[in-house]
Formats: C-alpha cells, structure tokens, sequence
C-alpha cells in the first residue's frame, strides 16, 4: 500500500465506519465479549485503546527509516508494550475502582490484533501526521463499538445508562450474562451484513 | 551385577523411609487435622482426652496461617463419644483455600497435662493442584468463561484436524512460555523490584519462545515442523498465551500451580477448538440464512456453549 492520500478526516471517518475494528474487521474480539457489560467499561477501555493506537502509530511512524524490515514485528510489540505499560499503571493510579472493574484486560491490549495491525498496514509507510489520524479513528471506531455494545446490554440487562436508571426495571436480566456477549456480537454483525447486502441491492438496482 | 541392585534399592528404601520418619519431630497428639464442610474443623487425637478440658473454648485458637494475629470467632467445641475425636465450629465460613492454624492449648488426658501443639489444618496438596487444574480446564475455561484468545479460536475452528492441530501446538508453546516467565517473574522480576516491566518482558519471552520453538522443530523434526509449523505464529497472536503468566505473577503461584494453570489453560483450549470444529463442520451443510452465514453464526453458537460451560461454575471437587 502506498502512502495514503486521504485528508484527515477521511482517514478519521474510514476508522469509525468503513474499517470499524470490531464490526468490520472482526479484530479485538475478548473485549468486545468479555468486558461490554456496562457503557463505562466499553469507554474507559476505549479511551485505553485509543491511547495505546495513537502513540504507538506516532512513535512508529517517527523511527519506521531505522526499522530493519526482518525485526519489524518485534518492534511493534515491544513498542505496544510500553505504551501499554504506561496507561496500566495510570489507570491503576488514577482510578484504582474501574481499573479492578476491567481485570486483566488492560494490560492484555498489548495482544489486541488490531493496534499491531495498523501499524504494519498503515504507521510504518505514512508521515506522522497521517498516523496520527488513523489511530484515533481507529481509536474512536474501537471505542464506538465498545459502546455500542455496552449501551445495549446495560440498558437491556439492568436498565441502567451510565449508572443512571432510564427504564426503571430489568427488562431481559439475560444480557448482563457473560455469555450474552457473544449473542450481541453475532447479531449486532449479522445486522451490518443486513445493510450492507441491501445497501448492494439498491445500489445495483439505481445504477 | 544382580547383588548390586538389590543392595542399592534397599539403601534408597531404608533412606527413604529415613527421610520420611526424620520429618517427623516431637510427640504427635493430634493424629490428623482436617476441614468439614464449610465452618468446622476436626481434630483426631492419639488417644482419648478429657472431656471436661475439651469443653473450654479457650483451649483453641484458630487463625490463616498468613496472618498470625487474627483469631479466627469459635462458636463451638464437640467432643465424639471415644473422646478421640473433636470438631470446632467457628462462627464464619473458612476460606479453605487458605492453610490454617490451629493452636491446642494444654492437652489433658487421663487428668496428665501434655503440653500445647500447633497443627495446620489444608486441602491435600494434589487436591489443590488438581483444582486449579480443573478450574482452568471447565469452571474457568479460558474461551468460553473468560473470553481470551476469541481471534484464534473463530479462525482455527473451521475445520477439526485445523483445530486439533493448533491446540496441541498452543498447549505446548503455553506450558514451555509460562515455566519460563514464573522462572524469569519469581528470580529476576521481583528480587529487583521490576514488576512493573511484566507486560514488556512476558511479551518479549513468549515472541521469543515461539521463535525458538519454531527454530528448533524445523531442524530437529522436519515432518512435526510440517503439520504443527503453520499454527506457531498464530499462537503469538492469541491473548491467553500472555494472560496465563500475568495471572501467575498476580495469584504468586508457585512452580507446581503454574504448571496445572497451563496444562488446564491449554487442554482448555483445545477441547474449546474441538467442540466449536466438530459443531462447524455440521454448519457447511446447515440452511443458514445469508446475513448470519460465516462468524455471526460462529458467535451465536460459542454463546450456547458459553451458556453451558455457565453449568460447570461453583462445581468443586476438594
């Protein structure tokens, strides 16, 4: 892939919808299953991601002249890594309740496909600039999927938004179960399949 | 030649029985300790004591043997006929994953005094190690009661020789990758107060372990190298492969427990990726409708069985 030679804000947009990272590419699923049960997990680990993406795109796409092709991969994750290791001890300075919330899953976006993805894909051929965009659209699109997720499930399980009681009482308490992660999943991309193959149909039937 | 091996087995039994007797220090009055269901303790003694010491409760303390100072409430103490057998019941339920301590006071048999002791109430060790076994393997398995590893498990699962192929490969990469890091967490990581560096150097060890595996497979067994190489890389990409030594450094396990947390994780994986193939591979010839062909279908059947590992939760067996 060549340079890119999208403006910023395409490259914003591409990252929320066209590339969304959980509904598009199916990449980063544990979290999306495992920790969407309410719509400040989704955020604050969203906010964790998009951290992560956006200086670890940056730092590489600074250095990707002194990356020697055959060690690239390495690089990456070590680069993660430490970007990982400074917003886990943030979290756990800053907000030690949420944090404990969140398990394990903070230091384990050091293993999510989708930040080592955009690096090899995009950090390590664009300027810093650009980088900069495709991370916190890829950021934003991880983020908005998380909750997405989480939204339906608080609502739909406690009845709850936020915290905050919006229905009043639990209208299907099946959604706060673990396992209802992956059910949501599996339906939330059956619907984008939905609309893009009638989206197709109703382009095919214009043109 | 015969002569020989005969005197060497019975020197290895005599020290043997040596070593096992020498462990032994002191009289034993109490012959056995164990837990009874959820807040009592019994105590069998070598012969039968009196039942008017054993009726004072100030007799006994029980307390975690981590911390010394907190006395644990007794609500009551019951002497069996044959006053060989007590149970203590405590007022709180016992965290029997924890060993205990329980202090005897002043021993009185036949109107003797005998002196204190102090004997450790645990769950037999092999029960432990075979818990966290389990637990890892069905209570908490690591794809459908945790969620780890899911990118893995819905690429590998199309096909069953694909998926018992990438489980055996995953199971041994995770128990070579985990010995290593409880090694390098316990001796370098925290003597020199690094443990803020786990994330960097357990990613670092497994991309390395994966590396040297596949090194030396490709020299050493070509033909294994053939059928299990392609899955090696994609063992990197799998998250638990770096939760199981994160969870080994927080729950400070010890060398045996990091072994069965491992084995249990990686066998875990592999009767995931085996039961999600075999359910796949009868999907091809399923009428699915069109939007749900492909992963979303994948999702809604790893739900169901998420929902029926939910069975195996609260289940124990020691």
């Amino acid at each position: 892939m060549p340079a890119t030679t999208k403006t910023n804000f395409q490259l914003v947009v591409n990252g929320l919808l066209n590339e969304n990272p959980i509904f598009r590419l199916a990449l980063s699923m544990c979290p999306a299953v495992g920790i969407s049960t309410t719509v400040a997990n989704g955020l604050l680990l969203g906010v964790a991601v998009l951290f992560v993406q956006v200086f670890s795109s940056c730092t590489i796409s600074l250095i990707k002249d002194y990356i020697h092709p055959r060690i690239r991969i390495p690089t990456y994750t070590l680069t993660i890594a430490t970007w990982v290791t400074v917003i886990d001890l943030v979290l756990a300075a800053y907000l030690p309740v949420a944090y404990k919330a969140m398990g394990i899953f903070v230091r384990l976006i050091v293993a999510f496909a989708i930040i080592t993805m955009r690096l090899e894909v995009f950090a390590c051929r664009n300027t810093v600039t650009a980088s900069f965009w495709d991370g916190i659209g890829m950021g934003l699109g991880f983020m908005f999927g998380m909750v997405t997720l989480g939204a339906v499930r608080e609502v739909l399980g406690m009845g709850t938004f936020l915290g905050y009681d919006v229905i009043g009482f639990r209208p299907l308490l099946f959604f706060v179960l673990p396992a209802a992660g992956f059910f949501l999943v599996g339906f939330m991309m059956a619907v984008f399949n939905y609309v893009e193959t009638v989206y197709h149909r109703r382009a095919k039937r214009g043109a | 030649m015969r002569k020989k091996v005969i005197a060497l087995t019975a020197a290895v039994v005599m020290l043997a029985v040596l070593g096992l007797t020498g462990c032994e220090t002191g009289p034993r009055f109490i012959k056995q300790a164990d837990f009874d269901e959820t807040h009592g303790i019994v105590l069998t003694f070598a012969g039968p004591v009196d039942a008017d010491w054993a009726a004072d409760k100030a007799n006994f303390s029980v307390n975690e043997k981590p911390d010394p100072d907190i006395l644990l409430n007794i609500e009551s103490v019951r002497l069996d006929p044959g006053n060989t057998r007590l149970t203590l019941t405590l007022a709180d339920a016992l965290n029997q994953e924890q060993p205990h301590q329980v202090v005897v006071k002043d021993i009185m048999a036949d109107g003797k005094p005998l002196g204190s002791t102090a004997v450790t109430v645990a769950r037999s060790y092999f029960g432990h190690l075979f818990a966290i076994f389990l637990g890892a393997l069905l209570i908490q398995n690591f794809v459908f009661s945790k969620y780890l590893g899911l990118c893995v498990f819905f690429g590998t699962s199309q096909k069953k020789s694909t998926a018992v192929g990438m489980g055996i490969t995953f199971t041994f990469v995770i128990v070579f990758a985990s010995l290593m890091s409880w090694f390098l967490y316990q001796f370098v990581l925290k003597p020199y107060r690094l443990d803020h560096l786990q994330i960097i150097v357990f990613i670092g060890l497994v991309s390395l372990t994966v590396q040297a595996v596949d090194t030396i497979l490709r020299k050493i067994n070509p033909a294994l190298f053939k059928a299990f190489g392609v899955y090696l890389v994609l063992v990197i990409a799998n998250c638990i492969v770096i939760a199981v030594p994160l969870i080994l450094a927080d729950n400070e396990y010890n060398m045996f427990e990091s072994l069965m947390l491992a084995l249990g994780a990686g066998l875990g994986f592999l009767l995931a990726l085996f039961l999600m193939s075999s359910v796949r591979e009868r999907l091809e010839f399923a009428n699915v409708p069109v939007s749900y062909r492909g992963l979303p279908i994948a999702f809604i059947v790893a739900g169901l069985f998420a929902l029926s590992f939910m069975g195996f939760s609260g289940m124990s067996i020691f």
